[in-house]
């Protein structure tokens, strides 16, 4: 009995790492214009929607293989996020209140987008065909783990990492970074700030889109209003791990998803399921204001 | 109308409404009169008396799909009953409508019928919630409606002139569980549900009110909400306790992620997966493949059944439309025959009283859904069927 407990236990928190890795796997890229710009994106999820849906596309009508079909979705995804910039952001980033117009001109975006997926693919659901790629199903006793959903946690991390080194290290990552300290000093020093912010948003919606389709593979199940549960859990997972901190999106989409399946798993039912998780936000920002790996507004001071 | 015909040579219904006076009229009318001197339907005209049947149906709208599998049976129906009309001494002269899936066009239609178009009787509205609506109408006119795909609780509780021929879950549900514990032995399950939806609850009432009838034991209950697409917590939990049997109750959707992360997350295939009406399609098998092998879901319908009657129909309808008939179809197949049987024991085609009692009177009445009979409060009543998920396809797992 003791140790039927604890298989369910541990199979009960491998099914929260794997949640929170997609969870976070959305944060990354959003927290890449949201916390590193200070830009708030809201197009971002129906980039995500979009990014499975053209890999959808991509495999059933034009007959392309997942290996092929997954890179060039995630291209399509960023070069939608040159779009977003260019006609949601540039234009407004003149005026006093830039930030709260763009905000607003990206919810306009996300309408456009939405449609579209509403257009093309229609409201119902739709799946990837069967057998498109090997997802082995891997079992220790009684504990269960398939290799899509290893794959999908090491992406996480990979990303993480990979991310985290690039800001530190390239000087492209460095112009980001003083872009983000800001814009006007980067300006004096020779940076081409539109093209820095462009760039961002390519690399943000293209790690959008990178989590749509492996969220896609994985549930199996598309449809275009797919990006709308996750956005709001995707803004409070960076907030959760700490603003602009890549390390935290993950960790903080870890933490949301470990609490959402256990409380899922203590109740029996999924009705409490975000109430508890968002208490638990809450909670740590009573605790933590600047969220888990948040280093607070130390460049300010 | 009197003496018309409504068939074209290439066996194509002609849609068309009373007093509408357009060319398409007229080009009807020259058709009748060439069809009639070349004799191809004089035989048939001679002696049969005309009952006048509206149909409305879900053309457009979210029951589309429905509609048009149950115009397909309806007609397969009428064209078989004119066709030997001459022995008969009756013809069905139908009036199809759209009712466009929703209540308020539905309201429009039913009043067409019966102020217009004076028809006996009125089949459907496809769905349960037009139904709500519309077959108030029916009752204040005295007009008898015959609902087809209509499975909602309450619907031939409006009044006396309300029948279906559609099983409902408090039916279906039962018999599943029943032949489930005769055949695998089951003795304790664990429960699956959709809370915020009124059709899962519903079903959820139904197989808990099977289980306790049954004296099965329920393990664990779990729930889900519309929308969820991650079930891999709950069903954790459910694996955990060795049920001998997994009871879900879910719409297609849904059903098709549980059945497939239930298998992936180890729920062995040794452990049959149930489920309700929700189950009832074939996107299950397309959507969750090889998961979906012996899943047991209960139906009104068996497509698998060899008695000749249901070959027949099944083989009739596949070469008329080219693809195998459903459920829906089969139940509106079925309602045209017993709304013949009806007309023929009444005696009359237009006396709406009268065939209103004899519909009430049928009893055994041999159809594609088997032995069929109103029960005192109208419903259907026949045996539902279990079908089991094999190589892809629904099989007969037992009545």
């Amino acid at each position: 009995m003791k140790h039927g407990s604890m298989a369910v236990l541990l199979q009960q928190l491998i099914n929260g790492l794997f949640i929170g890795s997609v969870y976070g796997l959305f944060a990354v890229g959003y927290t890449l214009v949201f916390g590193v710009l200070d830009i708030l994106n809201l197009a971002h999820a129906a980039i995500f929607t979009l990014g499975a849906l053209t890999a959808l596309w991509l495999t059933t009508g034009a007959g392309l293989s997942i290996w092929l079909a997954f890179p060039l979705a995630a291209l399509f995804s960023g070069a939608l996020g040159l779009v977003l910039d260019r006609v949601a952001f540039a234009p407004l980033r003149r005026r006093a209140d830039s930030n709260l117009s763009g905000l607003i001109s990206s919810i306009a975006m996300a309408i456009i987008f939405e449609s579209a997926a509403l257009g093309i693919f229609g409201a119902r659901t739709v799946r990837f065909p069967e057998g498109i790629f090997l997802n082995r199903v891997w079992r220790f006793g009684s504990v269960t783990v398939t290799s899509l959903q290893v794959e999908i946690v090491l992406t996480a991390l990979a990303l993480m990492l990979a991310l985290t080194a690039f800001l530190k290290r390239t000087r492209t990552g460095k112009a980001i970074r003083a872009v983000a300290e800001s814009e006007r000093t980067a300006r004096l020093l020779g940076i081409n700030v539109d093209g820095v912010i462009a760039l961002t948003f390519i690399v943000s919606s293209a790690l959008g889109g990178v989590a749509g389709i492996l969220y896609g593979l994985y549930f199996d199940a598309l449809a275009p209003d797919m990006g709308r549960s996750i956005e709001l859990k995707g803004l409070a997972v960076i907030i959760l791990g700490g603003m602009g901190s890549i390390p935290g999106a993950i960790l903080g989409g870890i933490a949301f998803g470990l609490s959402e399946v256990l409380t899922v798993a203590i109740t029996g039912t999924s009705n409490l399921r975000d109430a508890v998780a968002f208490t638990v936000l809450f909670v740590i920002l009573v605790l933590k204001p600047s969220g888990l790996l948040g280093r607070g507004r130390v460049r300010e001071a | 109308m009197p003496g018309f015909c409504e068939k074209t040579p290439g066996g194509k219904e002609v849609a068309m409404r009373s007093g509408s006076g357009n060319n398409l009229e007229r080009i009807a009318a020259a058709l009748v009169l060439i069809l009639g001197f070349t004799g191809i339907c004089s035989t048939a005209l001679a002696a049969a008396k005309e009952a006048r049947l509206g149909f409305a149906l879900s053309m457009t709208g979210a029951a589309a799909a429905y509609g048009e599998t149950q115009k397909n049976g309806a007609l397969l129906a009428i064209d078989e009953i004119n066709a030997q009309a001459a022995q008969d001494g009756i013809r069905i002269v139908p009036i199809f409508e759209d009712d466009a899936s929703q209540p308020q066009q539905g309201v429009n239609v039913f009043n067409r019928f019966i102020a217009a178009d004076r028809v006996a009787m009125i089949i459907g509205p496809t769905l349960s919630n037009t139904a709500q609506v519309t077959d108030r109408i029916a009752q204040q006119a005295g007009v008898p409606v015959l609902g087809i795909s209509t499975t909602a609780k309450g619907i031939t509780d409006i009044g006396d002139c309300v029948f279906r021929d559609s099983l409902t879950e408090l039916v279906v549900i039962p018999n599943t569980i029943r032949i489930a514990k005769e055949k695998l032995g089951i003795k304790k399950v664990a429960v699956f549900y959709g809370n915020d939806d009124a059709f899962t609850k519903g079903g959820y009432d139904a197989f808990k009110k099977a289980l306790d009838d049954w004296n099965i034991q329920i393990l664990s209950e779990q729930t889900f909400a519309k929308g969820d697409r991650d079930f891999s917590p709950q069903l954790t939990q459910i694996r955990s306790v060795n049920p001998d049997a997994l009871i879900v109750s879910a719409l297609v959707e849904e059903a098709s992620g549980i059945v497939s992360q239930a298998r992936q997350l180890g729920i062995s295939s040794d452990v049959p997966i149930i489920g309700g009406n929700g189950f009832n399609s074939p996107s299950l098998m397309k959507n969750a493949g090889k998961a979906a092998e012996n899943v047991i879901v209960g139906a009104a319908w068996n497509a698998t059944s060899q008695n000749p009657m249901n070959r027949h129909f099944a083989e009739a309808y596949t070469a008329r439309y080219g693809s195998p008939p459903d459920q829906f179809a089969a139940q509106a197949y079925a309602g045209v025959y017993i709304a013949r049987e009806a007309l023929l024991r009444a005696g009359s085609i237009d006396n709406r009283k009268a065939v209103r009692e004899a519909l009430a009177q049928i009893r055994d009445l041999d159809t594609v859904l088997g032995k069929f009979s109103f029960t005192e409060s109208r419903d259907a009543k026949h045996t539902p069927v279990v079908q089991i998920v094999r190589d892809g396809k629904f099989a007969d797992f037992g009545e």
